[in-house]
This record gives structure tokens, sequence and C-alpha cells, in this order.
């Protein structure tokens, strides 16, 4: 094909075609992919190729979306096909819209000449000073043997996990019921750390004790809602087709006959959004320009102070009277001991928030002020990152849920207090064997314990606090395995086990194998890698954040020896099995046991399908679920929990706790008390000592750790280096230039950065984007956490200096603003 | 100035319409590139030269608009006033793109403040003054850049060829 990239190849009609779930964001937006023959090519006229376009004319807008991302040319048994992934106009979710991440899907499948070409092919294994390809055989010999001296020698707690736990790519119900069996029930380790944070917990504790799952209405209450409000969330950017295919529809007024029909008797029209961000994101400027201003209040609090602003608005509502007396005496506990501690005026509110009184009052106003017909408003309360991981996750959801709860802005149409989402759910698992709060994973590796460490689908090193000390210790753990693994250059397996295990044991070494898609800087300071495969390449299921379950479908195959994880974990678990088996342990045989699947299909079946004495995110109701029937639902899926299977179909779930009944043992909701205590003493004395609040988080080009998009030319020829959103009255002051490259630094670590200026930015405050794999913000995460170990990856503090000028930078990279003008 | 139309400029190319003709015929699009491609020895499309400006003419900042390769395809050519990647002109400063949004075809509209090309449907933006780089928004491509070239003795700038896939087509050259 030409450079210029102007023509792309059609499917011929009678291509195969398979449902696809995006596997980036928790949205899930629904896909089609085509396969065929490169040689077979459809034509241009209607009846010519499947998609049953004409393309031998112009199309016209919104009529389709195809791109050259959206094809690519895959190679299987020798012959070469092509592929193409586009949107499903039927799916409910999107709509037929694509992102740009997800329109991207087809250029990230492996080809041998494609950008992710250095896809992990086989097993591999760190010979003390070089890379070399090994067959899973060997490899899982080695693993196997090291992971039984260390259990039988020192016990589970030696033997630890940085682990994903979610859907999508890497991910999906098969994914974390094998890996998790193998963890929990197999090797019974509570020592796993989840993918973005140190340990093994929830990032919604709090609504959880309270009795409300996290995610607990459609995509559709937000075309219902008569007020949203977005909380530390930035939707355009992170949940993008959500917002444009539902929520946005609402606040143009697109959605208002359908309110009409659902809410008889009821004052509707269109909806008003709240923000509540530090920073006026992008989200916040195009719902501004696009539903007017005067529907779209910006709540532009101080750092870390959402507890107090919801504080101030559920005294608030108390004294307007603006609560639902009715459903919190018959429904709820707890609430009289939540007003007196969370009692706050909106004086002080305002103060600490830096909100004008005026402000928060039309907030309250809109959200909780009876309407002209005298019914409760619909206010759905969305938030993601910005609280998740704000000054105190625990603290700010119990708050937030109060003010919800005595609002009664739960199971009912409209309404909803929920998470919005970074990737895709998809938790079967055995119950997790620890304590809460759970271990800190993190700081264990980092004291020195744990002899072996298996990171899986995951990468700490960009997502983590306290991260430079982190990589610091890991690595040279990690080197004290590497010396001694080179002088063992002619050892077989059991030697090698050996010489490692004397590494663990005697000289504070850590053993470390990473299962991933890539050679990531984890994998490579390591000592094992082991290649997965990823949506497309493997049967996986997946629920987004209306808990929609669909089918993602194989349509090729993994590169080289790839597998998917949850065969990993059964090829493991079995290798482990036979060894205890031939030494005649049929006690420890037995718990690596239950491994023999063959499919994906048969850890599907193994652990979703069977929920009793497990957690999982389909419910007791897991069984009527099949691959076969979910196919049926093509993108469309089954809202969890499933309700019943009738005439050929699974019947879901739109909202949950329509019949206020809770998840307690009681069945109320409970309040909590969740007094301000302001900001914690190390993220403090980072405020006190350093100028520039390091706010941080996500762009729509970048997904999670950049691990594809770091291939990908459009993504990193816009975003070479992670961008710092800085003032332009500060960065003049430090002599700073869009495309400069500047260190931010404090006393925990120092990073770099691409320097972005952004008048939106309030003085002081910048933004850098999370995650990325040049310029890690993580560096400068202080190492405080929440009561559940939860760290504040958005509140830390550091000063910036001028690195340098990058004129690349500046000559290939925009730096308009962000902010949709 | 001598417009090229796409019919004449096929009979340049030496491929003849009736060897174009004979592989539609056939239904298969590669045929007709293929047969194309081995006849003219050719890899590229066979786009039409077209003037579309002059540039002794052109205001700094005031949006030109055109259309290329054919009169469905708006395009719009824009003379910065300094120097650009992808410029063309005695000071390197006239850029021309497509101005249907690669994402889902919405008409991008040009910001004369910003210098940005601005799609209404799903808020993509692109950097006329960065060879069309989306800032943000939600396409997978930039915006398609118009390929154009300069007659130092005329001032007149002709499109020559196309750098991305016009948004709802399966070829720039239907």
């Amino acid at each position: 094909m030409s450079k210029f990239k102007d023509r792309i190849p059609l499917p011929p009609v009678g291509a195969q075609k398979t449902n696809m779930a995006c596997h980036f964001c928790i949205v899930g937006c629904g896909y089609h992919a085509y396969k065929w023959p490169a040689n077979l090519e459809g034509g241009r006229a209607r009846n010519q190729n499947a998609l049953g376009l004409d393309f031998r004319r112009q199309l016209g807008p919104l009529e389709t979306i195809l791109t050259p991302a959206m094809v690519n040319t895959i190679q299987e048994n020798g012959q070469d096909y092509n592929i193409m992934i586009v949107p499903d106009k039927q799916c409910v979710v999107n709509k037929g819209l694509s992102s740009t991440r997800g329109g991207q899907m087809a250029t990230v499948m492996y080809t041998p000449k494609g950008e992710t070409r250095d896809r992990l092919k086989y097993p591999r294994l760190f010979t003390g000073d070089d890379w070399v390809d090994i067959n899973w055989d060997r490899a899982m010999q080695l693993y196997a043997s090291v992971t039984k001296r260390i259990l039988d020698r020192d016990g589970s707690d030696q033997i630890m996990f940085n682990c994903f736990d979610h859907g999508g790519a890497g991910g999906g119900f098969e994914n974390t019921w094998g890996t998790g069996k193998l963890m929990f029930s197999a090797l019974k380790t509570k020592m796993v750390r989840i993918h973005n944070r140190p340990a093994y917990n929830s990032e919604c504790h709090a609504t959880r004790d309270m009795g409300i799952g996290e995610l607990n209405n459609s995509y559709e209450d937000s075309e219902l809602a008569d007020t949203i409000m977005f909380i530390g969330a930035n939707a355009y950017e992170t949940q993008t087709n959500y917002f444009l295919a539902h929520a946005l529809p609402n606040l143009q007024g697109a959605t208002v006959d359908k309110k009409k029909q659902w809410f008889k008797g009821e004052t509707v029209g269109k909806s008003r959004f709240i923000f509540i961000d530090p920073r006026r994101s992008l989200t916040i400027a195009i719902a501004e320009q696009s539903g007017g201003k005067e529907n779209v209040l910006h709540l532009q609090i101080n750092p870390g102070t959402d507890t107090a602003l919801f504080n101030g608005l559920f005294t608030y509502v108390i004294s307007k009277d603006w609560v639902d007396k009715d459903f919190i005496s018959k429904h709820t506990s707890g609430f009289e001991k939540a007003r007196q501690a969370n009692k706050m005026s909106l004086q002080e509110c305002s103060k600490i928030t830096g909100v004008s009184t005026a402000d928060l009052k039309k907030a309250a106003d809109w959200a909780y002020k009876p309407k002209a017909s005298g019914h409760r408003p619909r206010s759905a309360h969305l938030y993601e990152k910005g609280i998740i991981w704000g000054n105190d996750n625990y603290r700010i959801q119990s708050a937030l849920v109060d003010l919800v709860l005595a609002t009664h802005n739960v199971g009912r149409r409209g309404t909803g207090v929920c998470r919005l989402g970074g990737h895709q759910e998809g938790y079967a698992r055995p119950p997790y064997p620890g304590p809460r709060p759970a271990p800190f994973i993190d700081r264990e590796i980092m004291n020195g314990n744990g002899k072996m460490l298996t990171v899986w689908g995951c990468n700490a090193f960009q997502t983590t606090l306290n991260a430079q000390q982190y990589r610091e210790e890991l690595y040279r753990r990690a080197n004290i395995v590497r010396d001694a693994m080179a002088k063992a250059r002619t050892a077989n397996i059991d030697d090698l086990a050996d010489i490692v295990y004397d590494a663990v044991d005697k000289r504070g070494g850590l053993f470390l194998t990473v299962v991933d898609l890539y050679p990531t800087k984890f994998a490579v300071g390591g000592h094992l890698i082991l290649p997965a495969a990823h949506p497309g390449e493997m049967n996986l299921t997946s629920m987004n954040g209306e808990r929609r379950m669909r089918l993602s479908e194989k349509f090729m195959s993994p590169p080289g020896d790839a597998k998917p994880d949850c065969l990993i974990a059964a090829e493991i678990a079995n290798t482990i099995k036979a060894m205890y088996k031939k030494e005649g342990n049929a006690e420890m045989a037995e718990r690596f046991s239950g491994f023999e699947w063959k499919t994906e299909e048969d850890a599907f079946n193994d652990g979703f399908r069977k929920p009793e004495g497990i957690d999982s995110q389909g419910g007791g109701t897991g069984g009527l679920v099949t691959y076969k029937r979910l196919r049926k639902m093509g993108n469309n899926g089954v809202q969890l929990p499933v309700k019943e299977y009738k005439n050929g179909k699974l019947i879901g779930t739109e909202m949950n706790y329509t019949d206020n009944k809770f998840d307690t043992k009681d069945g109320k909701a409970h309040f909590l008390t969740a007094p301000w205590t302001g900001l914690p003493a190390p993220v403090e004395s980072q405020r006190k000592k350093y100028k520039f609040f390091i706010n941080n988080g996500r762009t729509n080009h970048i997904w999670q750790t950049a691990y594809h998009d770091q291939r990908i030319n459009f993504r990193t020829e816009r975003y070479p280096m992670a961008p710092i959103e800085i003032n332009p009255k500060d960065a003049r002051k430090l002599g700073i230039e869009s495309g400069d490259v500047v260190e931010v630094y404090n006393d925990y670590g120092s990073t770099f950065a691409m320097a972005y200026l952004e008048p939106d930015m309030k003085p002081s405050h910048t933004f850098m984007m999370f995650g990325y794999f040049n310029g890690n913000v993580g560096d400068l995460v202080t190492d405080w956490t929440d009561r559940n170990v939860i760290p504040y990856y958005k509140g830390t503090w550091a000063n910036i200096r001028k690195v340098g000028s990058m004129e690349d930078y500046k000559k290939t990279v925009s730096f308009k603003r962000r902010r949709y003008v | 100035m001598s417009k090229v139309s796409r019919r004449d400029f096929l009979k340049m190319g030496g491929t003849g319409a009736a060897a174009t003709g004979a592989a539609i015929a056939t239904g298969g699009l590669l045929g007709t590139t293929t047969a194309e491609a081995a006849d003219s020895g050719r890899t590229t499309l066979p786009y039409p030269v077209n003037k579309v400006a002059n540039a002794n003419k052109l205001v700094v900042n005031k949006p030109v608009s055109f259309t290329y390769p054919d009169k469905a395809s708006p395009c719009v050519l824009v003379r910065m006033g300094h120097a650009v990647p992808g410029g063309v002109g005695p000071k390197k400063d006239i850029v021309a793109y497509s101005t249907l949004c690669t994402h889902m075809g919405c008409p991008v509209s040009y910001d004369t403040k910003s210098r940005n090309f601005k799609c209404p449907c799903h808020f993509s933006v692109f950097d006329s003054e960065k060879t069309g780089q989306m800032v943000t928004g939600q396409a997978t491509e930039n915006l398609p850049r118009i390929l154009l070239t300069y007659n130092t003795k005329s001032g007149d700038v002709r499109a020559i060829g196309i750098d991305g896939l016009i948004y709802g087509r399966q070829s720039n050259i239907l």
C-alpha cells in the first residue's frame, strides 16, 4: 500500500464477521471484526462488499466510520488475511460511534510488519546477560520449580503477585478466574496487589460498605437525569462514547421527549451538568460550548476538598428540608450520626473548597431542590479517579454517598451513584484469602519481603505511588538474582532453580516473572517473560460500566506460542501438580487440581458459571450464561445480574436497588460518618514545601500504560513524552515554553515531562498525563494511602525547572489548547 | 493555468480508459489498481494535478476553499505567514487539508484565531500548523493533507496528491 494510506481494502460479501466489545475503556463500545483472505477483496458497489455501502460515491457525514487505522493485514498459516474492526451501529452502548482508542483496534492486532510487531511470541529467559527464547515446557519447569521450593520451604506469603483484576484487554471473566484460582485456591497467597494500586483492595470499599455497588445504573439513565454531577471525571476523554451518545444529548435537550414518556406528570427539560474538578477539563469546555454555559456549573474546588464540599451540600439540603425523610427512615440507617459528624456550614464549606456560597447554593438548587411539579429531581452522581484517587478515598466516597442517600438519588431511573470507570470489569475469583486492610505489597517488596514476584498483565513502574523508590529497590533485588543466574550457564532446570532459590533466600534477591503482551520496562528488568494473548486472539467476556456483559470473539491466533492468561495459569498449576504427584504428595497435588482446561471457555465454565462460594460480578445467576447464549445476544449482550433465560434470550438488570433493598445484611443502606479532616500530613508537607499542585490523569489519545500506544505513531507523534499543562504566567517565570522538557521534583523523586502551556490552568496548578512510559508522575506521589491502602495519586506537590528545549517536539507536536478552541 | 481533469490525467497516465473500465467490470477494486500499476508501473493513485491558488494572491490566515481530487471532496488552503511543516511557497507557509473530519465526515471549520480545524459533531480538533495533527478528539487519523507544489515563476500552487484517506471513501480516487 502507498505510504500515504489513501485507500483501504473492503471485506467481500460473506467475509467472516464476529462480535467485539472494545477492549479499552469501561464503556465497551460494540464493534464488528471482519476477516477475509487478502486476495479476495470486496468491490465498491453496495452489493459487492460486506459493509453494504456504495463506495462509488462520496459517503455522507455520519454514514460510516472507516479509517486506515481500522484495517490491518495479518498472517495465519502462511496466508495473508485482511481484518477490519468497525463500530456496530446497532449496539445500544455506542450507537455506531468509535473513539480514538477503539478505532485503532485493528492496528494493534499483531502482524509481523505491523506497529505492534514486538509482541512477545515465546517465553523468554534472562540468562544473566541476555534474553533468549525458550519453549513453554522449559519455562514452566523453571517457574514451577522455583515456586515449589518457596512454597515448601517458606510458605505462600513469600509468593507475591502484581495482577490485573479487570475486564477488557488482558482481563475478562476467564482470565480473572484462571489467575485468581491459581493465586487464591492453589497457591493460597494473600500477597497480591492489583494492577493500579499497591494492595488487594477495592476502589469502592465505602460505597459497598454502605450497601451500594458502584455500578448501579444504565447509560440510559444519563439520558433521563435532570442533573448530572460529574465528580472528578473527565468523561469526554475517558468514557467517550458514554458521554457523546448518552449524556451530551440530554444536556442538549435531545432526550426531552423520552423523559416525558417515562416520567408522566413530572417537570422535565434538558439536563444540567455540574462538574466538580480543580481543573477546567476538556469535558467542561465541550459541555459549555455545546450545551450552553447557563446549563453548566463548574465547582472548581481546591485540591483534595471534595469531602468538605459534600458535607457542606449535605448540611445545606438537610436545612432546606430537601431530603427524602420517608426513604431515610424506611430504607437506611445511621442518618442522624452522619448528620452530626458531617455537619458543615456553607460559609465554612466555601472557605475550604474555594467555591462561592452562591455557586454552592446553585448546585444544591439544580441537584436537590424539588421540581416545579413537586417531584424530587433525578440527579445522577457519577464519579471517577478524581475522588477514587483523591484525598482519602474511603472518606470522600462516604461523604458523597451520604448526600446521595439523603436525597434518594439511587434506585430511581435517571439517578444513580456510580463510578464512571476506567477499564471494563470481569471479576470472578475465589474469595481473597487476606485481611482488610490488605498487605501493602509494594512496601513489602521494598522492605525485602517476598522471594518471588509474578507481574501479570500490568506495569507498576508506571502505575504505583512513590514509584521511583519502588523501581530502585525492585531492580536492586532482581539484579541479585541476575548475577546468580549469570554464573549458572550450563545448569539444568533443577540446578538453576536451586541457584535462584539461594539468591532469593540468602542474598535478598527477588525472582521476577512477567506475563504480558510486550517486553515492558518491568518485564525486561526481570528473569522470565511469558507471552499472553488479548481480545480477538481468544474468546473473552467482560462487562462495561452499566454491567453489560458481552463475548468478544476470537478471530485470529495469538502471535507465536502466546496464550490466554487463564491457560497460562492452568499450565502453571498443572506443572506444579505433576511435581507434587511425582513426589507422592497427594494433598498438595489436590490443591493444584481443577485446571484441566483446554480452552478459555473451559475456564469460563469453571468460574463464572459456578458462582457458589466465589466472588463474581455475575452474582448467583452466572450459570445461566453460556458462550452460545451470549454470542447470540451480540454486542448488546446482557446487563448483569441475569434475571432469567427466556424465549432464547438472556434477560438482565438495567438498574439496581429499584426495590430499595441494598447489599447489606439488613437490606438497608448505611450512612457512614465522614468528617472533614484536611490533607494527610505527608501530603501537606509537600504542599508547604513545593510550589505546584501536580494534578494528573488521562488524555483521550492514550490508553492505560500506553502498552499499545507507545508503539503507534499516531499516538507518540502527539505525545512523545508525558505532557504537563502549566499556566503560561507560571511558565514564563521559569523561562518555560511549550515543548520544553521540564524536571518535576519533590521529596519522593523526580520525573520529566513535556511542558504544555494552558491558560485554563489555575496559577500554581499543573496537570500531568498519568501512567506514561516517558515521564512518570508516580515518581512524585507520596507514600500515603487511605485506610484501605488506596493511594492519593492526585494529590502531590512539586517544583518544576526547565531542563532544556526540545526543538523536534516544538516542530512536530501540536501545542494548541486542549479545550476545543 | 492548466487544470487537469481526472479523465485527462488518466489519459496522460497511459493506462487508458479501456483498461480501467475492463478492470471495474470484473468487480474487484484491487483488480483496477493492479492492472493500472502493471501498465503504468506506478504504485500510487492517479491523482490529478490541479491549480488551486496563486501564492501572490493569498492573504495570510484567510482560508481558500477548493475541491480535490474531485468535486465531492471539499478542501481548504491557508497561507500561514510563517513556515510550517509541509508548507510550500516562497515562505513555506502554504498548506491545505481535506475538510471532512476523518472520524465521521462532518465538515470541519477553520478557526482563524486558533488556526485549528474544528469538528462540531464529536469535537475533534486538528492543527493546521502541524500537518493536521489531531489535538484532541475521536479520530484515529490526522486531517488528510493535500500535497502541494509551488511554481516559482508563476506563483501557482497545485494540488498533486493527498496524504491520508478522505472520509467516506475506500480510495481517494473515486
